[in-house]
């Protein structure tokens, strides 16, 4: 198979996420779109890995996952708290950091 | 010991005792005070006089030394030694400023006696005597604009002593801004030099200048018309003397002092240590002399009218100090050196009397309201007629051969500087009627009620206190005069100070006799034996007949003021009715202060006050909000993009990416 499909479908799954973030309110949805858009970049990191022939891409799809799972981490834990302090889960209404 | 070690010593005991007393006033009984005081000018003379004694056993070529203790700044060519300058000059003014000064000093110890500021008094006055001997004895120029500054700054706070009277304050304040001028100029000429010659050292200095300067080239006229502007606002010639009139405000020992014996003569002293440089611009040196005549001339009319007994000796240095000026500028240095010193003794004299005079007053200083004092205070009355005699050059007083020494000279320079002769003689007129005038006025006559009180009850006068310039009552607490009064009479310090120079204004003149001793100039050969005045020398039967006329004019002077204030009393009043805009004139000072007032002080308050409303309120003003506004409204902008909205963050994040990705696609 030729390298652009695997671009394509990179891009499809990064698409889908932004648009994802930009459209949801939610943000346990915020942070799955989140994860959609890193492992379309971990698809297109492994795919030109595989097109150069050395293991240096997938060396970094490794990192990135590796950060992957330190955001959800951290995003989830955020998600908790709001939630144990009864607040909306709701990216809208928790403006408070307005200038 | 060698004389520069002497003449540290000279600086260091004044410093010594101006520290021990400010530093132990809370522990120090106040005589204490006074003692240390006085002893240490004491010392200090005793050290310049074995100064002199030292130099004088070196051959006459070799009377020069400098020392130094450390280098303040050696950097880049500059070389800046904390060091000093010993030569006949320098010693001299060491010994008549350590000499009037301990006497004055022991005039203070009784004068000053129940004062609340007894030791900050004398810790103000030995600083002042160590910034003057600081000044005498510099050997740069930097070293002697510290003590010029110094100077400035103890006349300042002895002005100001009664810091409690609001024109006290006043007059220091005057003072020190009219001196803080004559700095500037002292500085820009110090500066001047070092671009020309690139030293400050004297030795380095005079030693170049003939190589470095032609003949009044115009680097060189600017050099010595800057030291003039120094040199007259510390001496107060015109038009920089309307200080010290006001400088009577403070407390008598200090009019005495700083403003008739020592501090007001350093403009005398400059320009004779510096009269290389002016020898090398005759123009700017014509100027002194000119500053000087018009000064001798203008201030001895002042003199004549002033109703305030301590002003119109104010007046009356200045005049004299005109007669130095005069003399060391046309080259006449040691005569005017000499005159420096007669003067220091009767001057400071004539101020001593004064002050005891005005105690009995009970600080009153208006001469309408003076009169037999003569019968009331005998040894004040006999003092002050000796300073008198000697400022109206009396036969055979000290002020008779000093003054005429310098107008010999200029008469035996010839040409034009016989101006100098003949207008000198009719200033010697105006002071021989001018101090006569306070004699006549004071001493001989009826007793007012103050000296009848002293004959009959042997009690000095009591008033409530009271400001003598505006009549404001005040009371006797620090800051103020004390509540006790001195007179001579019952304080044998005051006796003593005073009858020594009583004695000296006598016959201080005697060392220097044409045709029989030349003392003082031959003491001061050594410095200007280079000069090119050294060749003139009035001939004795010169100096004679000029001593002849001088004496005349004296008596003349004294007869005038006796047939006005003594014989036919109503007429001076009637003199005044029928001249009256000369009095007018002469009453208010040849309106030197509203030339001031309208020439500097009006324009530069009117400048301020312009730059306060245009300047500082649009420029400066429109500078600051003009950024705070700029800032506040482009955080406006950058604000409405903080919505809060975190899908809208993401939305300008990813529209960025996409507009950078755009941009590199279309640019490849």
């Amino acid at each position: 198979m030729s390298i652009e499909w695997y671009i394509v479908l990179s891009a499809l799954l990064f698409s889908t996420g932004a648009v994802g973030i930009l459209i949801r309110r939610s943000p346990l949805v915020i942070l799955l779109c989140l994860e959609l858009m890193l492992n379309a970049g971990n698809l297109a990191l492994v795919a030109f890995s595989r097109m150069v022939g050395n293991e240096e891409g997938q060396v970094f799809a490794v990192i990135v996952m590796v950060v992957a799972a330190c955001e959800v981490v951290v995003g989830l834990g955020l998600i908790v708290a709001i939630f144990r302090r009864r607040l909306p889960l709701n990216v809208d209404d928790l403006r408070e950091l307005r200038g | 010991m060698s004389a520069t070690a002497w003449a540290w010593l000279v600086l260091l005991f004044p410093l010594l005792g101006s520290i021990a007393i400010a530093l132990g006033y809370r522990a120090l009984p106040a005589k204490a005070a006074g003692i240390i005081g006085t002893l240490s000018i004491g010392l200090a003379f005793a050290c310049g006089v074995a100064a002199t004694i030292s130099l004088l056993g070196d051959e006459p070529h070799s009377r020069h030394h400098a020392s130094s203790l450390w280098d303040y700044a050696s950097v880049a060519g500059l070389d800046i030694k904390l060091g000093i300058f010993v030569d006949p000059l320098s010693l001299f003014m060491v010994l008549v400023v350590t000499g009037v000064s301990t006497l004055i000093h022991l005039y203070s110890y009784g004068y000053m006696q129940s004062d609340e500021g007894y030791h900050r008094f004398f810790s103000y006055l030995n600083f002042f005597v160590f910034s003057m001997l600081l000044l005498v004895l510099a050997g740069n120029f930097v070293l002697l604009i510290v003590g010029w500054a110094f100077v400035g700054f103890a006349s300042y706070a002895l002005i100001s002593f009664w810091y409690r009277r609001e024109t006290a304050t006043k007059a220091g304040m005057k003072a020190f801004v009219i001196n803080v001028v004559g700095d500037i100029g002292l500085v820009l000429a110090a500066f001047l030099i070092f671009r020309e010659v690139g030293a400050f050292d004297y030795g380095t200095v005079f030693e170049r200048a003939p190589e470095v300067f032609t003949t009044n080239e115009w680097t060189i006229t600017a050099i010595c018309l800057l030291l003039l502007v120094g040199a007259f606002a510390k001496s107060a010639q015109l038009p920089l003397h309307t200080w010290l009139p006001d400088a009577m405000e403070g407390p008598t020992p200090v009019s005495s002092l700083i403003h008739a014996a020592t501090m007001v003569t350093a403009g005398v002293y400059l320009i004779a240590r510096t009269h290389v440089l002016f020898e090398l611009a005759p123009t700017a040196a014509d100027v002194a002399a000119f500053t000087g005549l018009a000064t001798l001339l203008v201030a001895g009319t002042m003199a004549l009218v002033m109703t305030d007994l301590k002003r119109a000796i104010a007046y009356s240095t200045m005049s004299q100090i005109g007669y130095m000026i005069m003399g060391v500028s046309i080259g006449a240095y040691s005569a005017g050196m000499f005159h420096l010193m007669t003067h220091a003794f009767f001057k400071a004299l004539l101020f001593m009397a004064a002050g005891s005079i005005i105690a009995a007053m009970a600080n009153d200083q208006n001469i309408d309201r003076m009169s037999g004092f003569g019968k009331a205070m005998r040894f004040t009355s006999i003092t002050f007629v000796c300073g008198a005699l000697a400022l109206a050059a009396f036969p055979s007083t000290s002020g008779f051969f000093s003054k005429d020494e310098i107008l010999a000279f200029a008469e035996a320079r010839g040409g034009m500087y016989v101006i100098f002769t003949v207008l000198g003689y009719v200033g010697a007129l105006l002071t021989a009627v001018y101090a006569f005038r306070l004699v006549f006025r004071v001493l001989p006559g009826r007793p007012c009620a103050e000296a009848q009180e002293l004959i009959d009850t042997g009690h000095v006068a009591h008033e409530a206190p009271k400001n003598p310039a505006t009549g404001e009552p005040e009371d006797t607490d620090v800051g103020f005069p004390g509540a006790e009064h001195h007179i001579a009479e019952q304080n044998w310090p005051m006796r003593a100070a005073m009858g020594v120079l009583a004695v000296l204004a006598l016959v201080g003149g005697l060392v220097q006799v044409p045709d029989v001793d030349h003392v003082i100039t031959n003491f001061l050969h050594p410095v200007f034996e280079a000069s090119i005045f050294e060749h003139i020398h009035p001939s004795p039967r010169a100096e004679w007949i000029g001593l002849g006329i001088g004496g005349a004019i004296s008596l003349l002077g004294i007869g005038i003021a006796y047939y006005f204030y003594v014989a036919r009393a109503e007429l001076p009043r009637r003199l005044e009715a029928r001249l009256r805009p000369l009095h007018t004139l002469f009453v208010n000072k040849w309106y030197f202060d509203e030339l001031i007032d309208f020439l500097v002080v009006r324009p530069a308050l009117a400048t301020g006050r312009f730059a306060d409303r245009v300047f500082e309120r649009f420029v400066v003003d429109g500078l600051v909000t003009g950024t705070a506004e700029t800032v506040r409204g482009a955080g406006g902008v950058v604000r409405a993009v903080q919505s809060g909205f975190v899908r809208s963050y993401a939305l300008l994040l990813f529209a960025g990416f996409a507009g950078l990705a755009l941009y590199f696609l279309l640019a490849s």
